[in-house]
């Protein structure tokens, strides 16, 4: 008896020929990477203490104190978009508490660090979504929770859906899950925070400490 | 008014074929007669509930419109649907049951939104869930889902 090898019945398919990969990079690359707002006379004057001998001290320590201050005091705004605002409500709540990391829900852009993003984003949405965000005062940071924010999730292929919230604005941390358990977002949540606390002057967002095990 | 008596009374109606299936009464209506026959469920079958409105795409055989009346006293629940003519054409018409069942506003105005059904006399027919700024009917089957939306898709 004669064995054959298996012949593959679907091709293997190449990762730079997947269509909607594609999109995405096209997406990122049309979008500029502006960094955070500063304002140019801070920045001249820091600038000239950290040229000074010695001074170099003193800006880190207090780029170090001001990271402190930032990621002691995260305020998400309270802006909920489908069933994972159940989960961030459950979060925000008692049993999770994340008001002991400093987080307070906030329901003001104005007044907020952080945008959770919690939920399917329509295209009808998009626009509203993107003015919340450019409403926060920088630096500011966007949290992606679930499959439908991070990229369309099981509504991808839907003639309404937009294809992964950072399409639309840059995201700092994705959450995984349909929808993500509150220990979950607590989790980005923590990440976030250390990203916060490497946050630099450069422009660039920072990347988080890498996990030795 | 019972079952039977309300299909005795449907089959005499001009342009009005009842199929002999059991509840629903399922009532196949020609265009021109759709709003005397919505006219009739009302009035006399006393079906004064009116659930929901909804169109169906056959592709090439065209769009039927769906709509469902109960009359809730008597436990009669009657489906009427219309096959609409204009196969080909962009825009197909129907005539407006809002004079009759004022709760077919805004179905009729989703099934405009989703469809592109023209109905004819609607008091304020225009899109109601999708933006003013959208292009094409996405139930339609000859819509593509990854039309281009620039700048999100």
């Amino acid at each position: 008896m004669e064995i054959k090898p298996p012949v593959p019945q679907v091709p293997v398919p190449i990762w730079k020929n997947i269509k909607d990969l594609q999109e995405w990079e096209e997406r990122h690359q049309r979008r500029p990477e502006t960094g955070d707002k500063h304002s140019s006379f801070f920045e001249q004057a820091t600038e000239g203490i950290h040229s000074f001998p010695g001074g170099f001290a003193l800006t880190t320590v207090a780029d170090g104190f001001f990271n402190w201050a930032r990621k002691s005091s995260v305020w998400p705004v309270s802006f909920g978009l489908a069933c994972c605002a159940i989960e961030m409500m459950a979060t925000f709540a008692s049993r999770f508490d994340v008001e002991r990391l400093g987080m307070v829900p906030w329901a003001s852009p104005r007044h907020s660090d952080l945008m959770i993003v919690s939920g399917t984003v329509t295209i009808k949405m998009a626009p509203m979504l993107e003015r919340i965000y450019d409403q926060m005062p920088d630096p500011k940071w966007v949290v992606s929770m679930g499959s439908c924010a991070n990229s369309g999730g099981p509504f991808r292929h839907g003639y309404h859906v937009v294809k992964g919230v950072d399409r639309v604005v840059p995201v700092d941390v994705y959450v995984p899950g349909c929808p993500p358990p509150p220990e979950s977002l607590l989790n980005g949540l923590l990440l976030l925070q250390d990203q916060i606390s490497h946050f630099r002057r450069t422009g660039a967002r920072a990347a988080p400490t890498p996990k030795v095990d | 008014m019972t079952a039977e008596r309300a299909r005795e009374l449907l089959a005499t109606v001009p342009g009005v074929t009842v199929a002999p299936t059991p509840s629903p009464i399922v009532v196949q209506v020609a265009t021109e007669q759709w709003r005397d026959v919505a006219r009739y469920a009302r009035e006399t079958l006393g079906c004064t509930f009116f659930s929901f409105l909804t169109a169906i795409d056959w592709k090439t055989d065209g769009l039927e419109i769906v709509a469902w009346v109960d009359n809730l006293d008597a436990k009669l629940s009657v489906e009427l649907r219309t096959r609409l003519s204009g196969l080909g054409a962009d825009q197909p018409t129907c005539p407006s049951i809002v004079p009759i069942y004022r709760g077919a506003n805004w179905m009729e105005r989703e099934c405009f939104d989703m469809f592109g059904v023209q109905f004819v006399d609607h008091p304020d027919l225009r899109r109601i869930l999708l933006g003013d700024d959208w292009q094409g009917h996405p139930l339609l089957k000859s819509y593509a889902v990854d039309t281009p939306h620039p700048p999100y898709r």
